[in-house]
């Protein structure tokens, strides 16, 4: 078992603007009206990178933020893990079309855009940071991916960690091969199990425990509609001040039992 | 951190298939690039291609993950045994105490690319043989090892670009120091496509000749495509290394240029040395990044040169094998461990003339050398810096 405290949570959905706005809404979901995410541009990148950035960077960069200045840490002293199932799909497409064409034009910011790791690159460009980080990739259980990999260097470092998970949707025609709703992006501050905060006991289950659902009926379509949103049964529980255990949807034979208390 | 057991590795590259063959190719100083066509590229390069990767058939329960990276991936289980070795694993601590943490830049794009020429004329829809899930996505290949291997651990794919896959040793180590698994199947996957082809050329980061590493005249890499695989084990008789150290760090500086003066990679092999609990001068050889672009190699140089001085002996062997990007650090992890094994530093192709500004050690002519520790460099696109530091089995 894996003991950390949740000391900053950061949250943009559809509807869903930031993590004080979300909590709100998750307590009374009848108030919740599910709009297209609205991702702001950041005013941490520099103007060359703000100019360059991608959805994906943007949505990961405005949840940062917002786990970073509820706990007080700076940005340069963490380390990160990022995660998302796609990276950024719009590229991708763009990339794939011009591929496609005879001519074969491929832009270098376009390239140099399509690494998983564009969101993680641009925020310690954007942070100033030289501290370690790592670009992961889990298909529908990236939110749970992610989350092990955090709690595991914060075990492992002694100190705070940043995790980042944010998924953003593919144009057409790859859209109908992977449809995701909307953008989502959730960013998590981990920090050592002695520190003050939520703690999270987290445990990797074999038994096929039940995965935990959302009982409101639309928060439960956005849960399925986007692997970062799989995150929401665990913000449910950190918003709602009490204790419980939830299981987080992971790999076939490997989800994640987390303990809040 | 603790010594951590390797027990087995394995990996297959252009120079061929497993660790003979690419130990007899480093003793040889033979390279695996040549100017070669592959598949509708028109761009004028040297490629490291691994033949194979076109005919081997996955088996038909998972014909689903069928592209060229996990046709990749199976070479790799196939070779040295080491999809025996990771069931054997699985026996012994339980399939859900096995874990599969992989790194790949491109994973399964290739098919995208193709499938992306046969859209739809009316509908722009993609053909209907294109399985996005299990060859495209960026998960698809631990999603594949993880199948044909029947682990039930926790997996993830690593992608921060060419650091991917010396990063997830990193990962595994901490899961495995955490108790989450016992054991761990990392190393990496890449294959050519044309994302990265047409990207580097467009960067003009592409060589037309093949790559000179610290030549005077180096004017770019030159692209490879690889499996290389380890697995690390909690307890282990017969190890063929230890991991000692794993030290990562970004650079931010620029997505696709190191710090000029290489202070994230310098942090990265201090880190390494730090948790290894060693000095500089302990380690015997260092494997290079050493793309054979212009500023990579400069920035390498000054970082190698800071943290150890100029008397270390290095070499980049992606003259040899070619620029396996997400694969690269499992590759050259391979390449380590079989170096320090055998008592071989490989030596770095393709130098005519040295470039005098670059002040490492590089070795030209491979060389006998008992060694006990060796480490390798890996970084990548957006400042992903990793370096791993591995310790003799005695």
């Amino acid at each position: 078992m894996t003991a950390v405290r949740v000391i900053g949570v950061g949250l943009l959905g559809p509807g869903l603007p930031d993590w004080a706005t979300a909590q709100a809404l998750l307590r009374e979901p009848a108030a919740w009206q599910r709009q297209a995410t609205v991702i702001p541009t950041p005013a941490r990148l520099p103007p060359a990178e703000r100019r360059r950035a991608s959805n994906v960077v943007k949505a990961s960069i405005a949840v940062a933020d917002q786990a970073l200045s509820a706990c007080g840490l700076a940005a340069s002293a963490l380390p990160t893990v990022f995660t998302s199932s796609t990276g950024d799909p719009l590229n991708c497409h763009l990339l794939c079309e011009a591929l496609a064409t005879a001519e074969r034009m491929v832009s270098p910011t376009r390239f140099t855009n399509s690494v998983h790791n564009a969101a993680a690159g641009y925020w310690h460009i954007a942070a100033q940071s030289r501290q370690p980080s790592t670009s992961l990739a889990a298909f529908d259980a990236s939110f749970a991916a992610g989350l092990l990999e955090a709690a595991v260097q914060v075990l492992s470092t002694q100190a705070p960690v940043l995790l980042v998970a944010c998924d953003v949707p593919y144009p057409q025609p790859l859209h109908a091969l992977r449809p995701l709703d909307d953008v989502m992006a959730v960013a998590m501050v981990l920090a050592p199990a002695a520190s003050a905060g939520r703690s999270l006991h987290i445990e990797v289950t074999h038994d096929d425990a039940p995965i935990t659902r959302c009982a409101d009926s639309a928060f439960e379509a956005l849960r399925t509609g986007l692997p970062a949103a799989r995150a929401l049964p665990l913000l449910h529980a950190l918003m709602a001040g009490a204790a419980g255990t939830v299981v987080l949807e992971g790999l076939p034979g490997s989800a994640l039992a987390v303990q809040v208390s | 951190m603790k010594p951590l057991a390797v027990s087995h590795y394995t990996l297959v590259t252009a120079l061929g298939h497993g660790r003979d063959a690419t130990l007899a190719a480093l003793r040889d100083g033979r390279t695996g690039l040549a100017p070669r066509p592959f598949e509708t590229a028109q761009v004028e390069t040297w490629l490291g291609v691994v033949e194979q990767a076109d005919s081997i058939a996955l088996s038909a329960e998972l014909a689903s993950f069928d592209c060229r990276n996990n046709r990749l991936a199976e070479l790799g289980l196939r070779a040295d045994g080491f999809g025996h070795a990771a069931r054997a694993a699985a026996a012994r601590w339980g399939a859900h105490r096995v874990g599969v943490f992989l790194g790949t830049s491109t994973s399964g794009i290739l098919q995208t690319e193709v499938a992306y020429r046969e859209r739809d004329a009316s509908s722009g829809a993609l053909p209907a043989w294109l399985h996005y899930g299990h060859t495209h996505n960026t998960y698809s290949v631990s999603a594949y090892v993880r199948a044909a291997l029947g682990l039930r651990g926790p997996a993830h794919v690593v992608s921060t670009a060419c650091s991917s896959s010396a990063k997830v040793f990193a990962a595994a180590a901490r899961m495995i120091e955490a108790g989450i698994v016992d054991a761990a199947v990392v190393g990496g996957v890449d294959s050519l496509c044309m994302t990265t082809l047409y990207g580097f050329a467009s960067l003009e980061l592409l060589s037309p000749q093949i790559c000179r590493p610290w030549d005077t005249e180096r004017n770019g890499l030159s692209l490879g495509e690889a499996a290389a695989f380890a697995l690390l084990e909690r307890q282990c008789d017969v190890p063929r290394a230890w991991l000692l150290g794993a030290g990562e760090s970004s650079d931010g500086h620029h997505m696709s240029s190191p710090h000029p003066q290489g202070a994230g990679a310098a942090q990265a092999m201090r880190a390494a040395l730090g948790q290894a609990g060693l000095q500089p001068g302990d380690v015997d050889y260092l494997n290079l990044h050493g793309t054979g672009t212009p500023g990579n190699d400069a920035a390498e140089d000054l970082a190698v040169c800071a943290v150890f001085g100029d008397e270390l002996p290095c070499s980049s062997t992606k003259g040899h094998t070619g620029h396996t990007l997400g694969a690269a650090g499992g590759v050259e992890a391979a390449i380590s461990m079989l170096a320090l094994a055998h008592g071989v530093i490989p030596a770095g192709l393709n130098v005519r003339t040295p470039d005098p500004a670059l002040k490492a050690k590089y070795m030209r002519e491979s060389r006998q050398h008992e060694m006990r520790v060796v480490a390798s460099n890996s970084f990548g696109f957006g400042g992903s810096n990793a370096c791993l530091i591995f310790g003799e089995a005695a």
